[in-house]
């Protein structure tokens, strides 16, 4: 069920990113869609009743989850951060020249 | 309130409170970076603690404050710095015979000077993402600024 | 001391070290990135040697054991990989010496330059299915970067484009490796292999397929997929157009998406039908989008999505020949169209134009720049000396031998309607008569010309490699294992 959630998340955002006409609003969507990425696999790693994967002096270690989707997630937060830096200052630049986020002004290339 | 040029930046309560809190968000990002083989946390995370401090200075009193303290030279070279020791370190490696060996004695479990490479990598990724992070909040306020200028 | 690391070694601390001194003196980043560049080609042509006979090199990065520690695997395919993205890489680097004077901030492009290049090297030598999607990462970043490297109108639109479109790949390629990684709790390639093999494939591989598919086809450019190409391609400077059509549709689309389907998954008879449509479907709408171009370097791009759809069609056959055939003409692709993607730079810096309509006559004024681009534009359209002959003569054959006739005659059209298209490049630009407005053009500075005489060589040369063919029978081997490849890799390990 909360698999299924994820997924609906991820067409929200991909809804987002293909009606929408203001850059900033694609953005948004890319954001998301990543956002669902990584809540969908830090789920998949979870255990029932399971604990925080963080080992401390003089502990059991006794049903923790999974710890390698946390670490990998925190890569992928680390590559979309600058994907979204990279896309975010190119809306900026593309703002400066055009004067405008409606995509549907900005067009000139063609084909 | 009228400002004056040399008065960029908010109020005085906000001046006030950042100016006691900035050094103690610094020290807690090199806590985080420096126990991060201990405890939650880590490079990445402390890393960001630490650009947040300098990003906090720049929103308390403008960035010519801000950049006073860290140029943006400075952000670069520190960055490419970051990247470099990393890189350094998984290139040491070698003398054990491996790419990312971990070669330094791993001490004793649950110790502050334990588990080899590990805690010099995460002070490495902490000026990476530090010193990265920073160059981008800049990088975007002053593309905004540039833009105003042009109006 | 393995030179398995190296790959990825070298074009990182050359971009680091880049940017930290590049600032400072001026002609350090040109030395610097060629040696870089110069030392990958060195090494990944050693490398060839060190797969001869089918061998597998499994390096363990930090010494742990590849289920659970990250591994490098160097194998036939890898190797005919990496030569192919070093080659193209250093001659691209010798062009840009010259060429980007045009640009400010010579030693960000060689940062961004480098990065990209560490980002296909590591997707090419990593066994290790979530280490691929960063380093996919890496190079897509570097990419998005570069395109928009000029910051004018065209190239942050297109930019803004890729962008977009290229991180819903990597999502969706990053939901595959979630579910793969769901269903068989491990990242290691071959790792995964062999549990696929032990449990057998489930439901949920039905899923993931096509999630590879879509992630995958979209960075090699396929059609339904293919929106970005045309605007990223002929925005980018020429050197970096030249690497995405050359190396970095291959790297990031066709070698990940072979690897994964072949060697992880394993490829049935429908996948395969699968593959065999979509490479026809480009190889024929690329070239009729083609065909109607006037932009130069737009052309280009669709002809990029028109022989990317060979190599997959080639590779889709799944026959012994038919593989080789693709794979052949992956490499030949790479050597011509970065070929014809320099010359299209060298003409807009000498003339500032890019429209055929406008050009006329340049080969009398530019006779390295014209001989280059008509060897390269017979070798494109199948003229039999030069090397796209042989590659794309093998595909047909092999389409043939299949059975597949339907194929292999649109292959063969394609390849007329190619072959039509660069008469036409040929005729407007180079020869006719010279318009007036380029009498005093000269041709272009020594490093330019070098690397373009370099290609043009490979060019014609290209075809003998089918004599002495353990460069290609090795990456062909490979793909033709399947999913041998986890026994492979976990047996070289011991």
């Amino acid at each position: 069920m909360i698999y299924f959630l994820c997924m609906v998340l991820f067409a929200i955002g991909l809804y987002g990113v293909l009606r929408k006409r203001n850059l900033v609003k694609i953005i948004l969507g890319l954001v998301i869609i990543e956002y669902a990425t990584h809540l969908l696999f830090i789920l998949i790693g979870y255990r029932m009743n399971g604990r925080a994967p963080i080992l401390a002096e003089g502990e059991v270690i006794a049903n923790i989850v999974d710890p390698l989707p946390q670490a990998l997630v925190l890569t992928a937060i680390v590559i979309s951060l600058g994907v979204t830096a990279l896309v975010v200052s190119l809306a900026i630049r593309i703002y400066d020249r055009y004067r405008t986020f409606d995509i549907t002004k900005i067009r000139r290339l063609r084909g | 309130m009228s400002k004056g040029p040399k008065e960029a930046g908010m109020t005085l309560i906000v001046k006030t409170i950042t100016r006691l809190t900035v050094g103690l968000i610094l020290l807690y990002g090199i806590y985080i970076v420096t126990h991060g083989h201990l405890t939650p946390g880590g490079g990445f995370a402390g890393g960001v603690i630490i650009a947040l401090s300098f990003i906090h200075l720049t929103l308390a009193f403008g960035k010519e404050v801000a950049l006073k303290k860290l140029s943006k030279e400075g952000t670069s070279i520190l960055d490419s710095l970051g990247a470099l020791i990393f890189l350094a370190i998984a290139i040491l490696g070698f003398t054990g015979g491996y790419f990312f060996l971990n070669f330094i004695n791993k001490g004793v479990p649950f110790r502050l000077l334990s588990a080899g490479i590990i805690p010099l990598c995460n002070i490495a990724i902490a000026l990476k993402v530090g010193a990265g992070l920073f160059a981008i909040f800049m990088g975007l306020v002053f593309l905004k600024i540039l833009d105003k200028d042009k109006k | 001391m393995s030179i398995l690391p190296l790959f990825v070694a070298i074009p990182l601390a050359g971009a680091f070290l880049t940017s930290l001194l590049g600032r400072r003196f001026k002609g350090l980043p040109d030395i610097l990135s060629n040696l870089c560049t110069a030392s990958l080609c060195v090494i990944s042509i050693v490398s060839i040697g060190m797969v001869r006979g089918g061998s597998t090199l499994v390096y363990k990065l930090g010494g742990w054991m590849p289920p659970i520690g990250i591994s490098l695997v160097l194998d036939g395919f890898s190797s005919f990989m990496l030569v192919t993205v070093n080659l193209v890489a250093l001659l691209v680097n010798i062009y840009s010496i010259n060429y980007m004077l045009r640009y400010t901030a010579k030693w960000k492009f060689y940062t961004l330059f480098l990065l990209m290049i560490a980002g296909m090297n590591g997707v090419v030598i990593t066994g290790d299915l979530f280490n691929l999607y960063v380093f996919l990462e890496i190079a897509a970043i570097a990419s998005y970067a570069l395109v928009a490297f000029g910051i004018e109108h065209e190239e942050l639109e297109a930019s803004f484009k890729y962008a977009v479109m290229g991180s819903i790949a990597s999502s969706f390629i990053l939901l595959g490796i979630i579910f793969l990684y769901s269903y068989t709790s491990t990242l290691n390639m071959a790792d995964i292999g062999r549990v696929l093999l032990d449990k057998g494939p489930g439901r949920i591989i039905g899923f993931i397929i096509p999630m590879f598919i879509f992630g995958f086809g979209l960075k090699a450019a396929l059609v339904p997929f293919h929106a970005w190409l045309p605007d990223a391609h002929p925005a980018a400077p020429a050197p970096i157009s030249a690497m995405l059509s050359g190396v970095l549709i291959k790297s990031l689309g066709v070698y990940a998406l072979c690897r994964i389907l072949f060697n992880v998954i394993g490829v049935g008879e429908s996948l395969s039908l699968v593959l065999m449509f979509l490479g026809a479907i480009s190889m024929v709408v690329g070239v009729f989008l083609a065909v109607g171009q006037w932009d130069l370097k737009r052309l280009l791009a669709y002809h990029s999505i028109s022989q990317i759809g060979y190599v997959i069609l080639g590779i889709g056959l799944g026959t012994p020949l038919g593989i080789l055939g693709g794979l052949f003409h992956l490499f030949n692709h790479s050597i011509f169209k970065s070929l014809l993607f320099l010359n299209s730079g060298s003409v807009e810096y000498a003339t500032g134009t890019r429209d055929l309509q406008k050009m006329g006559g340049l080969a009398s004024k530019m006779p390295v720049t014209g001989t280059t681009n008509l060897i390269a534009s017979m070798s494109i359209a199948g003229i039999p000396p030069f090397n796209g002959f042989w590659s794309k003569l093998i595909i047909i054959i092999a389409a043939v031998q299949a059975g597949r006739f339907g194929y292999a005659f649109w292959a063969v059209l394609a390849s007329i309607l190619t072959l039509a298209s660069f008469m036409k490049v040929m005729k407007y630009g180079f020869y006719g008569k010279l318009n007036e407005a380029f009498n005093n053009i000269k041709e272009v500075p020594l490093f330019m010309r070098l690397s373009v005489v370099i290609l043009a060589i490979i060019c014609v040369a290209g075809g003998l490699l089918l004599l002495n063919g353990i460069f290609l029978e090795g990456a062909r081997d490979v793909l033709l294992n399947g999913t041998k490849y986890a026994a492979v890799v976990l047996r070289a390990v011991k």
